[in-house]
């Protein structure tokens, strides 16, 4: 004796949250029964297995059929077969779009390839996260991607307006297809102390000061590609360090200013030379892409590591960073003011973000 | 030739990907009218096609105008093979036929394919252009408005009321045709599909012809039935109520008194229930014979089963007072005006005030019937051949199923004359199929009407009768002679007025009457029942199916009554008894709102008796059920509020009942055919119902009776329009259809276990549906509609339809109710106008150079001034709709901004909207959104005001599948089938300009199933009437300018 057929269909169409996000896990419909019972947020209403297995049922059918829906926002709104109030369809939509940063970090960078799709079962095993997730997650990764990586303006407004999502998921997602358009390195293990917010900001950080769209995003290009001219003329910066003169009087500068004020300051007399010609070197290469690639790790090898060796702290990198982008400024002969302070503002707060255990 | 109808073709979106290789569509639409088709020009490589075709013109009969669908097909245009059908879309023109109605058709349709399902939308334009026709002899009946519902429609006064209507059309079932074998599937269904439009069209013109020859203008309680008789064909059936309505032309004045069902329930409250409490009785007759199969009949068999009455029960009292002229007066007016017809019956369950005069009791009939191919005695007709070609018809004895149904009504109205009663309310008709077996089914409720809304009626007199009955209790007084009763009954009098005779018990089938005094809630009482039978064919079938018949109804008349003592209830309304055939079993099911009428007595309980009483354990065993089931009593009595205030019983000249008569049955007497038996249903006076366990039946009665799982706290339910006892509506609205199919693997069960697995399925999707709508609590599940079917050896079917609709907890006085109602209201339709607001300058701002920042600042600047302070918002909504606007209006200045930006999302922008929207200047529809359509099986919605009615919507569909697994298996097939039809109802509503369904109803629900093959077939029939409401609130706001208001409305969608 078994139920052959068992459906619920509302004019308006129930969606039950708890059951959405238990779906968009990747349970399947018996694991979320359990947990439903186990939860036991169903609190007074006493309802037996069968109830809520039926209820499972329904609402992961709906589910399914919306998801087609779901791959093209915008059509959500005005599609006919499901009758889904707005504040409901915002909330699907959004859900639907959320990732795990855990899962984010581990592709981020990686080509959004069927090569990498493959390897989503060692991700899955290795975040803890149900497969079944990890395809949801990277199949949104790769529709957004394929979405804006033509499109012009704004990355993150783009996303916002052809996927409605929040500022905050639009942003991360323009993180991702970011990275993933400049195929930035960071599953080195060096990088590994990272999570993906670090990355996040640090690509926002890129977009908004080292693009195209950063300095005329009227500009017919996109926001997805670095400045080729501005990644061109970072090479004019090496001036300062290979001007004795100059990164002499830079170093001094420097000195004076933090005399007294951070503890490692002896560290940093000592240091100073490599330390700015790390990033000075840094920036002269970026016009390689495969530099480009490197700029984490090299941030991290060059410059972050040392400093870590010699246990700066925040505060001392705070200051150092900030006095060392200002005094340049301040040479009587240094004439790229513009674009050091472009560089400097970006790789400063890159730093400070990354710079942790 | 009177009539020009004008088609044009706007738009596609979402259309499906017809070529693999380019992942585009080449399509084009074929629009076809009778023979008529043309053809729009090839819209290359999209999947949002901008045809903007040019006008196509019909020039038709409005004969035609009736029965034809306009048939919109949507292909894929290929140049080296067959152009691919993509889907169709079927318009019925009705609505557009009468002046009240609808104007226009417009707007987005989804394409459907009976193999795929919908794919994609479509935006058509129609209009019909009708000269006027003065010829007498016409054969159409346009201008005549169809309504389901099922009481005088809202915005609408009857000016008289004329009586029945009923026609049937028959023919072929194409799906049984030979060159069924031939072609495609999708070809049998799209002729199924078409066929049956044709038929219902045909059905209502001439039913409409009907009701101009009465002098009538409408047809009230339109129930359109289909038979699928299979082999022998298929049979399209309806009945309904002919009336004269009137436009109520300030339809902003407070409803008149003429109609009582005031769309707002609050006011009922008015008329709150005064309590008074007394006794009361059950009974019923086997009366009709079993007719032998009439000579005429070329079908060889044809039965008729005994009916039952369903009245007052107890034993017989005599003593008459005054009232007993004055009735036999009123019987006499009221017959002259009655008795011209034929058939006194009227489809309406609820009525004007004043019309209603009394009740007698629920009166049914069935029959069983062995099914032969049917004859079509419109085959002689010149229309026939538009059907279809067959040659297959003989112009042979036209015995058709007319003649069964007069049968069956001419048993009814005999009963209701046994009665005393001159006519037929709450009527309705089914039937059920099973191979060549069939049951006819007819029922109503016995009554008295007074002739107020009928022809040559006395007025004055009317007028006299009215004061002598109050309109609280009136219509329970019996309206047969005490001297002279059909049956023994138990006869109280009156509780509210003293003065006339009550019934101990009332069973109805129609609404509770809106002036009818209660004591405290209703309740959903259903009485479930299963009987193997052994497999049979043809005549044995039908003899063995015709001799459980009695028993079934006896069984479930019993389980009925105890159910109602159990809650201490003393009446029935809205009763439904479906009886079901299946090759190897019969299901009964019998539904009805229990309440507790103020005049009745009060019932008594229930009391358990041991036949040996020797046995200690047993003895012990019988009280504690007895416990149980007082204990149960005294819950259910606080659960409905049933606490009538205790009155000294006087129980008049009634003589005391013989104690063998008590809960005895003749049972050897409902089985004797031919001649008139009268089966005792009377189970004794008040408290006298004695339940004896001995009996296996008993056992099984006190099972279900305790098995009855209660409904968890916050949930009523009811199988009527409105719960008595609940008034405070909130908008909140959710309608829903839900179906199971229960597999028996266990061929060898009993009756007792086949009847608990039936009591299971109900109660466990009872459980189901409370748990599905948690959220809407308090909220009460209003017109539960079950419908049972047996579609294969095994298989045991239960569909239901039903709306949950919230209420405010708190039963302050009126005032403070009303007032909070209000701002409740308030608050839902603001919150509307946030997301109209916006939508609408997004639309707008595409074709305005300014920027959209402008409009954003005018939508900020708008919505405060248009929000009152005090409302509460639910934050979250508000946010994310109002977030999601936004998004919105950016988006469109993006596109605007950026001059080459071309994705293939772009195309999909809501440009299409924005043409339909130029193109009709009364109705504006946001671009990109949907507009919401509720959908309720109400013929009201809460808080609103119907201010138009739009047409009737009766669609059927077919859905097929040769890839079952791959869609979700037989769950995931029919989910998204019943999503497809209520999406296209919801579609074809809002192309009307309307706003909601009321008095919705699925019909139909046919599924058949091989998952050996990965196959599966579905049917589905729906109706209910279109309608635009706008919500009181916003009604006291705006002054009476019906145009302005009406939209309004329709451009305001809200969620629930």
């Amino acid at each position: 004796m078994t139920m052959e057929l068992d459906v619920f269909v509302g004019n308006t169409t129930i969606i039950d949250e708890e059951v959405y996000q238990l779906w968009l896990d990747g349970f399947s419909v018996a694991d979320a029964v359990k947990m439903r019972l186990e939860n036991g947020a169903l609190g007074e209403c006493e309802v037996s297995g069968e109830v809520l297995h039926s209820d499972t049922m329904d609402q992961y059918r709906t589910f399914q059929m919306c998801e087609r829906l779901l791959h093209c926002p915008s059509k959500l709104a005005n599609q006919l077969l499901f009758q889904i109030p707005a504040h409901h369809q915002a909330m699907l939509i959004e859900r639907y779009y959320e990732f795990d940063h855990m899962f984010a970090r581990e592709v981020l960078g990686k080509k959004l390839s069927k090569g990498t799709k493959k390897d989503l079962d060692d991700i899955s095993s290795k975040t803890g996260i149900a497969l079944k997730s990890c395809r949801r997650q990277f199949d949104n990764f790769k529709r957004v991607f394929k979405v804006v990586e033509e499109l012009k303006g704004p990355l993150a407004e783009n996303v916002q307006h052809h996927f409605l999502l929040s500022d905050l998921l639009a942003k991360d997602y323009a993180a991702v297809v970011f990275f993933a358009n400049s195929r930035f390195e960071t599953g080195k293990k060096k990088l590994q102390y990272l999570s993906f917010q670090d990355f996040a900001f640090c690509a926002c950080q890129l977009i908004s000061y080292w693009t195209v769209g950063a300095v005329d995003n009227m500009m017919d290009d996109m926001d997805v590609d670095l400045e080729k001219e501005f990644l061109h003329d970072l090479k004019d910066l090496k001036v300062l360090v290979n001007d004795k003169d100059m990164l002499d009087q830079h170093k001094s500068l420097v000195c004076s200013q933090l005399r007294g004020r951070i503890r490692v300051f002896t560290e940093m007399e000592a240091n100073f030379k490599n330390l700015s010609r790390a990033l000075i070197n840094i920036a002269s290469k970026l016009t390689n892409t495969k530099d480009v690639r490197d700029l984490f790790i090299d941030l991290v090898e060059k410059f972050i590591e040392p400093c870590r060796s010699d246990k700066w702290t925040a505060g001392d990198l705070t200051l150092f960073l900030t006095h060392y982008t200002s005094t340049a400024s301040t040479l009587e002969t240094f004439r790229y003011q513009v674009i050091w302070e472009r560089y400097m503002g970006v790789v400063k707060s890159c730093i400070l973000k990354m710079y942790h255990d | 030739m009177p009539g020009k109808l004008k088609a044009k073709i706007v738009a596609g979106r979402h259309l499906p990907v017809m070529d693999r290789a380019s992942d585009l569509t080449d399509a084009f639409v074929e629009v076809k009218f009778g023979n008529t088709t043309f053809k729009t020009d090839v819209y290359p490589k999209s999947l949002n096609p901008q045809w903007n075709s040019e006008w196509f013109k019909f020039e038709v009969d409005d004969e035609d105008l009736q029965d034809e669908p306009l048939q919109i097909t949507v292909l894929d245009h290929d140049t080296y093979s067959a152009n691919d059908a993509i889907g169709k879309v079927y318009i019925d023109i009705d609505p557009l036929l009468s002046s009240e109605a609808a104007t226009v058709i417009s707007g987005w349709f989804p394409i459907y394919d009976t193999i795929h399902g919908i794919r994609g939308e479509i935006n058509v334009l129609v209009k019909v252009d009708l000269f006027n026709d003065l010829n007498r002899f016409r054969q159409s009946s346009c201008g005549v408005k169809f309504f389901c519902t099922t009481s005088i429609p809202r915005c609408y006064r009857a000016v008289m009321v004329h009586g029945f209507v009923e026609e049937l059309v028959v023919n072929e079932d194409p799906e049984y045709q030979w060159i069924d074998r031939i072609r495609t599937p999708r070809a049998s269904n799209e002729a199924r599909q078409r066929l049956i439009s044709l038929m219902s069209g045909e059905l209502q013109r001439k039913i409409g012809l009907k009701v101009l020859e009465m002098g009538g203008n409408a047809v009230v309680g339109y129930l359109q039935c289909f038979d699928l008789e299979g082999e022998s064909g298929l049979v399209v059936r309806a009945i309904g109520t002919a009336c004269t309505l009137d436009k109520i032309s300030n339809t902003y004045a407070p409803a008149s008194a003429i109609n009582p069902c005031n769309s707002s329930p609050s006011k009922d409250t008015k008329d709150s229930p005064q309590a008074v409490p007394s006794a009361l009785g059950c009974r019923s007759t086997h009366s009709s014979p079993v007719h032998s199969a009439s000579s005429r009949l070329s079908q060889g068999f044809s039965v008729s089963v005994p009916t039952l009455l369903f009245a007052g029960m107890g034993s017989g009292g005599s003593a008459g007072k005054e009232a007993g002229p004055l009735k036999a007066l009123l019987r006499q007016q009221t017959q002259s005006a009655l008795e011209q017809r034929e058939f006194p019956f009227f489809t309406l369950t609820s009525f004007p005030a004043g019309f209603l005069l009394h009740v007698g009791g629920v009166v049914s009939a069935r029959s069983v019937k062995l099914l032969d191919r049917i004859h079509n005695p419109a085959l002689g007709n010149t229309r026939s051949y538009k059907l279809l070609d067959w040659n297959s018809f003989t112009a042979d004895e036209p015995e058709t199923r007319d003649a069964w149904w007069e049968e069956i009504r001419q048993e009814i109205k005999s009963h209701a004359k046994a009665l005393g009663c001159h006519a037929v309310v709450g009527y309705s008709e089914s039937t059920s199929i099973c191979e060549e077996v069939c049951i006819l089914s007819a029922s109503g409720t016995a009554a008295v009407l007074s002739s107020r809304f009928m022809q040559d009626g006395a007025l004055d007199m009317d007028h006299r009768f009215e004061d002598l009955a109050p309109p609280g209790c009136g219509f329970c007084h019996i309206p047969y002679d005490e001297l002279n009763m059909p049956f023994p009954a138990q006869l109280t009098y009156c509780h509210c007025c003293r003065r006339f005779k009550v019934p101990d018990v009332l069973f109805t089938t129609i609404d509770l009457p809106t002036e009818a005094n209660v004591t405290g809630k209703g309740c959903l009482i259903q009485a479930r029942l299963c009987r193997t039978k052994k497999k049979a064919q043809g005549e044995g079938n039908a003899t063995a199916i015709s001799n459980l018949l009695p028993f079934l109804e006896y069984e479930l008349h019993t389980q009925l009554m105890n159910k109602l003592k159990l809650r201490s209830m003393n009446a029935l309304f809205g009763l439904r008894i479906q009886i079901s055939i299946g090759e190897n079993m019969l299901l009964g099911l019998a539904s009805a709102t229990g309440v507790y009428l103020t005049p009745l007595p009060s019932p008594g309980g229930i009391q358990i008796a041991g036949k040996t009483p020797s046995d200690i354990t047993y003895e012990q065993h019988i009280s504690n059920m007895q416990k149980k089931i007082n204990d149960t009593i005294a819950k259910n009595k606080e659960l409905y509020e049933v606490n009538p205030p205790e009155l000294v019983e006087e129980v008049i000249g009634s003589p005391i009942p013989e104690p063998r008569q008590r809960s005895r049955l003749f049972r050897s007497h409902s089985e004797s055919s031919d001649e008139v038996s009268e089966l005792d249903l009377s189970h004794g006076k008040k408290d006298a119902f004695v339940l004896e366990i001995d009996d296996t039946d008993a056992v099984e009665d006190i099972h279900s009776l305790l098995t009855d799982a209660p409904t968890p706290p916050g949930f009523y339910s009811c199988n009527t329009e409105i719960m008595p006892g609940i008034y405070n509506w909130t908008s909140a609205l959710q309608m829903f259809t839900s179906v199971r199919v229960f597999r028996l693997s266990n061929v060898n069960l009993t009756n007792q276990g086949l009847n608990k697995v039936f009591n299971d399925l109900c109660e466990n999707l009872l459980k189901s549906l409370y748990f599905k709508l948690r959220s809407m609590v308090p909220c009460c599940l209003c017109h539960l509609n079950f419908t049972v079917a047996v579609p294969e050896d095994e298989l045991i079917q239960v569909a239901v339809t039903a709306v949950a609709m919230s209420f405010d907890k708190e039963q302050t006085l009126e005032n403070g109710r009303q007032s909070c109602d209000k701002t409740l209201m308030k608050a839902i339709t603001e919150n509307e106008e946030q997301l109209q607001f916006p939508l609408e300058l997004t639309a707008e701002s595409s074709s305005n150079p300014l920027s959209s920042a402008k409009g954003l600042s005018e939508v900020s600047g708008a919505l405060p001034s248009a929000r009152a302070p005090s409302v509460d918002y639910s934050s979250f909504t508000d946010r994310c709709s109002s977030w999601i606007e936004q998004l919105r209006l950016k988006a469109h200045t993006i596109r605007r901004g950026s001059i080459k930006t071309m994705s293939s999302l772009e195309k999909a922008s809501p440009l299409p909207e924005g043409r339909s929207r130029s193109l009709r200047s009364n109705r504006s529809y946001a671009g990109g959104s949907v507009a919401v359509v509720k959908m309720t099986p109400l013929s009201f919605i809460p808080g609103t005001k119907i201010i138009k009615y739009l047409g009737i919507i009766n669609m059927f569909f077919i859905r097929e599948t040769t890839s079952l697994r791959e869609e979700g298996g037989v769950s995931g097939f029919l989910h998204s089938f019943i999503a497809e039809v209520f999406a296209m109802v919801r579609a074809h509503v809002a192309a009307l300009g309307g706003n909601a369904v009321v008095s919705y109803s699925m019909k139909e629900c046919v599924f058949m199933e091989n998952p050996n093959k990965n196959q599966a077939q579905c049917l589905i029939n729906v109706s209910g009437d279109a309608v635009i409401f706008v919500r009181e609130s916003e009604l006291e706001a705006t002054p009476p300018q019906p145009q302005s208001a009406s939209t309004q409305t329709s451009s305001s969608g809200e969620g629930t």
